[in-house]
């Protein structure tokens, strides 16, 4: 029996590595695709401005590379650290992905960055294209098989759980790769990165609009983020997540959480636009209605039904219940092998082992559960409702702003059309956006999976190593230490480089004089709005 | 589902395979480390590091990927292997990690300012983050060939009973050490072929002889050691190398010299050990006439003293000493035939293009790097 304070504290720390690895790889995969625009550009037209253009973002997608790079480390190796039996359990079918994407994608990408960066002028024009293009190519195929590992745990397809090893192995391998729920969530998560990248250039572009400086290069950039960006926000909100759900019981519940819709409603069910989730007695308090609406998005019908949260921890149950069975059948098959008996048993009662598993936070054998604690373990497969419901309206809210924001973008620079100043601002401002709403999606994900770690397989808890909470303290706050530093460090450079502008080097001691660009030293009168078509 | 090939087979590909993936990354990261912990010791002045600093700048983050792969082939062909290492080594493996996160930032934000103290807190940050994961991966397989204080309950749940402080024992330092060297040597050599005739480089040629004979030394060492103190572990029951991949199913008996059998049962594994020395006394040479002949040996050495450190253990990957029968085995700690057989067709296919593009990277940048090119614009 796992101790359950290790749990929590292992949670904690992947949640906290997980969410600020996540603000550094967003902005790596749309940023490289944003470079092999923008070289694209340079390549056809040989025009001297794209090449600076690429290599001024080419610096900072380096800054934000590095750490995305050095924070993806903790991320594979706290698997094996933190999350053995995890790692035991499942690692037939998870390893493969993740060593996958070693093989396929990361090698690809880190072993030609350095000729991105250094290889200017040692490879020919569409040679260096190319390698742009291969490390674009290969960021984005590491967030491949990054979700097709995630989409697993939110429904594990293509396996069984083996009573000879005590593990899941891979039955359909094909299944796990195409998995829908996996590439859902890759079309979304690579969009969602597209819209970062977009906004960080049309932000920091918008500021150069705004300081006047640098214009060649900001008005392009503006031109490449605006387009690109109103493609990827249409699709990370209409390919978005939706198409994953209702798939499991699993699945049902975190959209049932999301809506914090606590009873099944006659279909098409509505959707409450915002209320508070009262989870201790299950209602949601001050909600506003709208009729018809949810069963619509979910259902894609007038008649499909959407599980409310209750009658969905009926069905946990009876599957905990059966569960239990399929628990005593793998006990008694690993004192005798080969007894047909229990073998016939489990095969029949093995889809809800994990079930059973939800009763060893209150029981050493679940088989000595009573009524009472069957019935706190179904309600234990809620999840926290207002984290749910309240993250999946902010993310959402801000993925509609953002459609909105690139197509007054886009109308400004395909009709080259005056950038009125209140349009910059809110460019610039809306920089941090993107991010607030990557976090919170991951947020909606995880914590809308509880108490799951594989949904329906292996409770959380059960997952984690055999360690002292001592032990992950001290990582924690190592943790915490060395990512908080390097956070400082990281935007600090950002901002200098961005201040600095293209073509600048790098300052001489004493902060302040000396860059070669002498365009915001002296600030010409600001014009209200900005021509576009000069 | 019919496979093409058994389940015994694949568990040796890929024991194979694993091996593959650690020697590469001793070969490729493995100069980098040594290059890093070399660093602040061949080069003085500002202009010398970044000429150190940039005849690995462009090249390490691929080199990394071997050890990333590393690990996610563990996790994927041996899951036992990769969950009780990594939790059993807990806080060591957070050093490793800390020093590995402090390297890329090192490299990329060193240049990003001109201050003194800026500069030389990130020479130092380098500095860690190759000397650091060198000694850690030394100690870690010390303390493997003497195996390690694991436990397995019927579930298959693992519970590790030492400390960050029981890893540090004489003979596992001795094997940290002898990493240290080696990769050292590694490095040195890099810079011999990699850059400018000059200070820097006689600098590195002279502690890449030293450090070459203390591999040798070092390496004699640990193997004496090894053979006197008795160390290694021996299967007692008749294990099907078909059978389950279940750790719980066999009896294992602590056998002095059992370390050693192997030389006498397959003499070719000789092999392993008789390149550590003859490619570092190669290495030796090659520094002392600085020339490529130095990289040649330093590889061969490596090479050599990481396979023989499998070859010694064979067909045991992590024994544990307070359960014997629980030790981790190749036949009974892999993933199921089906992810091995996968897993397989994966490799093949990716490796060889792997090694391409990676060949074609080397080619653009050969020549020996210059002061002049290494402080340009845009370099580390």
């Amino acid at each position: 029996m796992p101790e359950l304070l290790v749990a929590d504290l292992s949670r904690w720390q992947f949640a906290l590595t997980a969410m600020y690895h996540f603000l550094f790889v967003p902005l790596t995969l749309g940023l490289s695709m944003l470079l092999v625009v923008m070289e694209g550009a340079y390549v056809m037209t040989g025009k001297e401005v794209w090449r600076r253009t690429t290599k001024f973002w080419g610096n900072l997608f380096g800054i934000n590379f590095v750490l995305g790079v050095a924070t993806g480390i903790t991320m594979e190796f706290q698997f094996g650290m933190n999350w053995s039996y995890y790692s035991h359990y499942v690692g037939d079918i998870f390893g493969a992905p993740l060593a996958i994407e070693g093989l396929m994608a990361f090698f690809l990408e880190a072993t030609l960055v350095g000729l991105m960066f250094f290889g200017w002028d040692k490879l020919s024009r569409p040679a260096h294209w190319l390698v742009t293009f291969l490390v674009a190519l290969g960021s984005n195929l590491s967030a491949l098989w990054i979700l097709i590992a995630n989409g697993w745990m939110q429904n594990p397809v293509g396996s069984e759980f083996n009573p000879d090893t005590m593990r899941m192995e891979v039955t359909n391998f094909m299944e796990v790769l195409f998995n829908p729920v996996a590439q859902a969530k890759f079309v979304h998560t690579v969009s969602a990165g597209y819209v970062t990248a977009s906004v960080f250039v049309l932000g920091i572009s918008a500021w150069y609009v705004l300081k006047n400086r640098h214009l060649g290069l900001a008005k392009r950039s503006m031109a490449v983020a605006a387009s690109f960006g109103l493609l990827s926000a249409l699709s990370v909100v209409v390919l978005g997540d939706e198409s994953g759900y209702a798939l499991t019981d699993n699945q049902k519940m975190k959209l049932a959480a999301l809506e914090a819709m606590w009873e099944t409603e006659p279909a098409p069910a509505g959707l409450t636009l915002i209320g508070i989730p009262n989870q201790a007695e299950h209602k949601t308090e001050y909600a506003i209605h709208v009729p018809y609406v949810l069963g619509l998005i979910a259902t894609r019908s007038l008649d499909g039904e959407v599980e409310g949260i209750l009658p969905l921890v009926a069905v946990a149950e009876d599957r905990i219940e059966n569960g239990i069975r399929a628990y005593k059948a793998v006990e008694t098959l690993n004192d005798d092998p080969n007894n047909i008996e229990a073998r016939e048993i489990f095969e029949q009662t093995k889809q809800d082992l994990g079930y059973a598993m939800l009763l060893k936070r209150y029981v050493d054998d679940p088989a000595t559960a009573d009524r009472a604690t069957i019935e706190k373990a179904a309600m234990d497969t809620v999840p926290n409702v207002a984290m749910a419901f309240f993250s999946f309206r902010f993310m959402a809210g801000i993925g509609f702003l953002f459609i909105a924001v690139f197509a007054v973008a886009f109308y400004f620079v395909s009709l080259k059309r005056n950038v009125p100043r209140w349009f910059l601002y809110l460019a610039l401002y809306s920089i941090p956006l993107p991010w607030i709403a990557a976090e919170l999606g991951w947020l909606l994900a995880e914590t809308g999976r509880q108490p799951w770690v594989i949904d329906g397989v292996l409770p959380t808890f059960m997952g984690v190593s055999s360690l002292s909470a001592t032990q992950v303290i001290m990582t924690m706050v190592g943790f915490t230490l060395l990512y908080g530093t390097l956070a400082v460090i990281e935007i600090s450079l950002m901002i200098r480089a961005v201040k600095l502008g293209p073509g600048a080097r790098i300052l001489p001691k004493g902060i302040g004089g000396g860059t070669q660009d002498t365009s915001d030293q002296a600030v010409p009168a600001r014009p209200r709005t900005i021509q576009f078509d000069k | 589902m019919e496979l093409p090939l058994d389940y015994a087979t694949l568990k040796v590909l890929w024991w194979g395979l694993v091996g593959v993936l650690l020697i590469g990354y001793a070969l490729t990261d493995g100069y980098d480390l040594g290059v890093a912990s070399l660093l602040p010791f061949v080069a003085k002045t500002d202009k010398e590091r970044r000429l150190v600093i940039n005849s690995i700048g462009p090249m390490w983050e691929g080199h990394q990927v071997w050890l990333i792969t590393g690990g996610g082939a563990l996790f994927a062909a041996w899951p036992y292997v990769y969950a009780i290492s990594f939790s059993g080594f807990y806080l060591a493996m957070f050093v490793v990690l800390a020093a590995l996160i402090l390297r890329p930032v090192g490299f990329k934000y060193r240049s990003k300012r001109e201050s003194t103290t800026w500069r030389t807190s990130w020479d130092w940050a380098l500095f860690v983050g190759g000397f650091v994961p060198a000694l850690i991966f030394g100690v870690a397989l010390g303390n493997v060939l003497q195996g390690v204080p694991f436990d397995i309950d019927r579930t298959l749940r693992a519970t590790y009973s030492g400390g960050l402080i029981g890893l540090l024992n004489p003979f596992a330092l001795l094997c940290g050490l002898a990493s240290v060297a080696m990769l050292v040597v590694h490095g040195a050599s890099w810079l011999v072929v990699k850059i400018e005739h000059g200070h820097v480089l006689n600098r590195a040629a002279k502690f890449g002889q030293i450090a070459a004979l203390l591999v040798i030394v070092f390496y004699a060492a640990a193997g004496v050691w090894l053979a006197m103190a008795g160390m290694g572990y021996r299967i007692v029951t008749d294990m099907d190398p078909n059978g389950v991949a279940n750790p719980l199913r066999k009896d294992v008996v602590v056998e002095a010299g059992a370390w050693l059998t192997n030389y006498g049962k397959y003499p070719w594994m000789i092999l392993a050990p008789a390149l550590g020395f003859i490619g570092s006394a190669l290495a030796f040479v090659g520094l002392k006439n600085k020339t490529s002949l130095s990289l040649i040996g330093s590889g061969l050495a490596a090479t050599g003293i990481v396979a023989s450190v499998g070859a010694s253990m064979f067909p045991f990957i992590l024994p544990s000493s307070i359960n014997p029968d629980a030790s981790l085995t190749v036949w009974d700690s892999s993933s199921s035939h089906l992810t091995l057989f996968i897993m397989l067709i994966v490799t093949v296919i990716f490796v060889p293009i792997i090694l391409a593009y990676t060949a074609w990277v080397f080619k653009v940048l050969w020549g020996r790097l210059t002061t002049e090119e290494a402080t340009a614009p845009g370099t580390y």
